[in-house]
């Protein structure tokens, strides 16, 4: 699961929050929320993408800034909710 | 001993020629902004204090004397001389909150021109209106953010100087221009533009309900309200260290996150880095911030991360706390005392006020959840709806008012008189809020009294977005209205009836999303997107955006008859 997760979302954020041509690398320790590459309002669509993809709920209170501010971050957050 | 000492004293026997003779404003038939946020503080020897401490997300961190804006800024405004900008031209600073964004807005202002800061995470839509609204002549950039402006530059034929302050080895395209601070020689003395009082300083573009954004037009005088109520709302003295959370490209992070902390020779930290609480607990720790101006939404965010988090850090330095951009919650103020040992003071304004107009002073009872009562100078009230006439009975709700002639309220929206003259009724301004006043003068704020959304202190259009949306290959029609979120008080949900051929889906759910957020903002991005068969018309044909908002807020729209005869 780790794997295929960490690309799934590695790809949205590229595909979403990066310019076409942006030389940054991603990786799953790159801040997204504290370097301004993902704002706390962008995160939404983030989490939305994640909920409708995985078919979990993340509930509000967990979906902190700090939660989403990593790639490893937000797949710790996930394991809560992904039944395997 | 808080600076304003008795509120109802100050109140009673204020004029605005207190804070010009503080300011010696008009010494020399000297006016500019510029002038009396850098040398003039060197002027008064205080040259070595430190004016700016920048630390970046990574940690970096860069400190600025006042002589070092003082010569930087010159820097700015010989450059911008050189490259064949004039004087009132319109120069865009389109850049997160790096150094160069805070140094660069004195330098605009020094040659004479008219700063426009724009959020650095406003897509090209957004952009593009602003740009060619104001006819914007310079840009003052960076790497990150030049491609949104490379794909426009066709489209803004009187965009003919793009900047990039950043540039560093990487090659630029076509004319565009490298001008790095760092590498220039020094300017130690520039020939500041002889702006008088009411020559046009900064354009800040805010959203209405209908039409596009409109540019508000501020004038250099502004600084005598922004100098005044920064040193008596904020108490700050010369000790303190302090930290202004907002953006440059929003009203508040210039009228007090540059000129009000400047003009009064304060040491100022910028924190350039999204929201995260542990970071900024430790930003205050290590910089030892004593005053801070925040928002209600990052207090919000603050208190989901709980006091346990607080008493990881030492923040004993903080003595004052002061809040803008929406009401501040009760909640709010209680937690803040609970987690900081201070509460937070609400202060209202907008940014046609160029100032705080209503506030929680320092010294002053809280009523939490109040606005608070206007500032000395300001006469507010609120108005009968229909009438336009001051209502008397305290808890009456009613349209917040002002009386014309602070020195910082704007002078015109950019090519727009005439919504400029909607905004008066029976010689008062009206600020586009409702409210009422309890019986010892505290005003309560109640809401909007139009259709613009407050999301996170930020207000967005709903026609901007509609507008957005209708551009996408799926959408036939859509309405965006505001819907209560317990954080941003606000967010933007849209209702859309689809095109034939198009399914509601999650991707394009997810896809329409996107495709406003990269147009317009995050901000403007819709949080919840509802697909309807249809939306509710009046018989002419208009969208019931009320009627959906009503629905959003649980509210009781009524009879929704002369909704439709709208």
């Amino acid at each position: 699961m780790g794997e295929d997760l960490k690309q799934l979302i590695i790809n949205y954020v590229k595909r979403e929050y990066l310019e076409e041509d942006a030389d940054q690398e991603i990786t799953e320790n790159t801040p997204l929320i504290s370097s301004g590459i993902v704002d706390s309002f962008s995160m939404v669509s983030l989490k939305t993408f994640l909920e409708k993809k995985l078919q979990i709920k993340i509930p509000d209170e967990k979906a902190t800034t700090d939660a989403f501010d990593t790639i490893n971050n937000i797949i710790n957050l996930l394991k809560e909710f992904i039944k395997e | 001993m808080s600076h304003i000492g008795s509120y109802d004293e100050r109140y009673k026997n204020f004029n605005w020629t207190i804070a010009e003779k503080e300011l010696d404003y008009g010494n020399n038939s000297i006016y500019n902004i510029g002038y009396y946020c850098s040398d003039r503080i060197c002027e008064k020897g205080l040259g070595n204090r430190r004016a700016l401490i920048w630390q970046g997300f990574t940690g970096e961190v860069r400190t600025f004397t006042y002589n070092d804006i003082r010569i930087y800024s010159n820097c700015f405004a010989t450059f911008l001389k050189e490259v064949g900008v004039r004087a009132q031209e319109r120069v865009c600073i389109f850049m997160d909150r790096i150094p160069e964004l805070y140094i660069s807005f004195l330098g605009i202002l020094k040659m004479g021109c008219i700063a426009q800061p724009l959020f650095s995470a406003f897509g090209e839509e957004a952009l593009l209106t602003r740009l060619d609204d104001a006819k914007t002549r310079a840009i003052l950039t960076t790497k990150k953010h030049i491609h949104k402006i490379r794909r426009l530059r066709a489209q803004l034929p009187e965009l003919t100087k793009v900047i990039v302050v950043d540039a560093g080895d990487k090659p630029l395209e076509n004319d565009e221009i490298a001008f790095d601070m760092d590498n220039v020689p020094n300017v130690d003395h520039f020939d500041i533009f002889k702006a008088n009082r009411d020559v046009p300083s900064v354009l800040h573009y805010t959203s209405g309900t209908t039409g596009k954004p409109k540019g508000a037009l501020h004038v250099h005088s502004s600084i005598i309200a922004q100098y005044i109520t920064t040193k008596w709302v904020l108490d700050l003295t010369a000790d303190d260290i302090y930290w202004c959370t907002a953006d440059p490209g929003w009203v508040t992070g210039t009228s007090y996150g540059i000129i009000g902390p400047w003009s009064n020779g304060i040491t100022q930290a910028v924190y350039d880095i999204g929201f995260n609480a542990q970071k900024w607990y430790a930003f205050i720790e290590k910089h030892k911030i004593t005053v801070w101006y925040s928002a209600p939404t990052a207090i919000r965010l603050l208190m989901k991360e709980g006091t346990e988090l607080v008493q990881k850090f030492d923040l004993s330095s903080l003595r004052h706390l002061i809040s803008v951009g929406e009401p501040l919650n009760a909640e709010a103020v209680l937690w803040s005392e609970q987690a900081f040992g201070k509460p937070f003071h609400d202060s209202y304004w907008q940014t046609e006020t160029g100032s705080i107009v209503i506030t929680n002073y320092p010294g002053m009872k809280i009523k939490p959840g109040s606005m608070g009562k206007p500032f000395p100078g300001i006469i507010a009230t609120v108005l009968d709806q229909q009438t336009f006439e001051p209502i008397r009975k305290p808890g009456s709700v009613g349209l917040i008012a002002l009386k014309p002639g602070w020195p910082s309220m704007f002078r015109t929206y950019w090519n727009n008189k005439e919504i400029y003259d909607s905004k008066f009724k029976n010689d008062w301004y009206i600020c586009g809020d409702r409210s009422s006043i309890d019986d010892e003068g505290y005003f309560w704020f109640v809401g909007r009294d139009d259709d613009v959304i407050n999301t996170a202190g930020h207000l967005v259009g709903p026609f901007e977005i509609e507008s957005a949306l209708l551009e996408h290959e799926a959408v036939a029609e859509s309405a965006a209205v505001g819907k209560p979120d317990p954080i941003n008080l606000e967010v933007v949900k849209a209702f859309i009836a689809l095109k034939p051929g198009y399914e509601p889906s999650d991707d394009l759910m997810i896809n329409i999303m996107n495709f406003v957020r990269k147009k317009l903002s995050p901000l403007a991005m819709p949080q919840e997107i509802e697909f309807v068969d249809s939306l509710p018309k009046t018989r002419s044909g208009k969208i019931m955006r009320r009627l959906l908002r009503a629905q959003e807020w649980g509210e009781d729209i009524g009879d929704t008859s002369t909704l439709e005869n709208d």
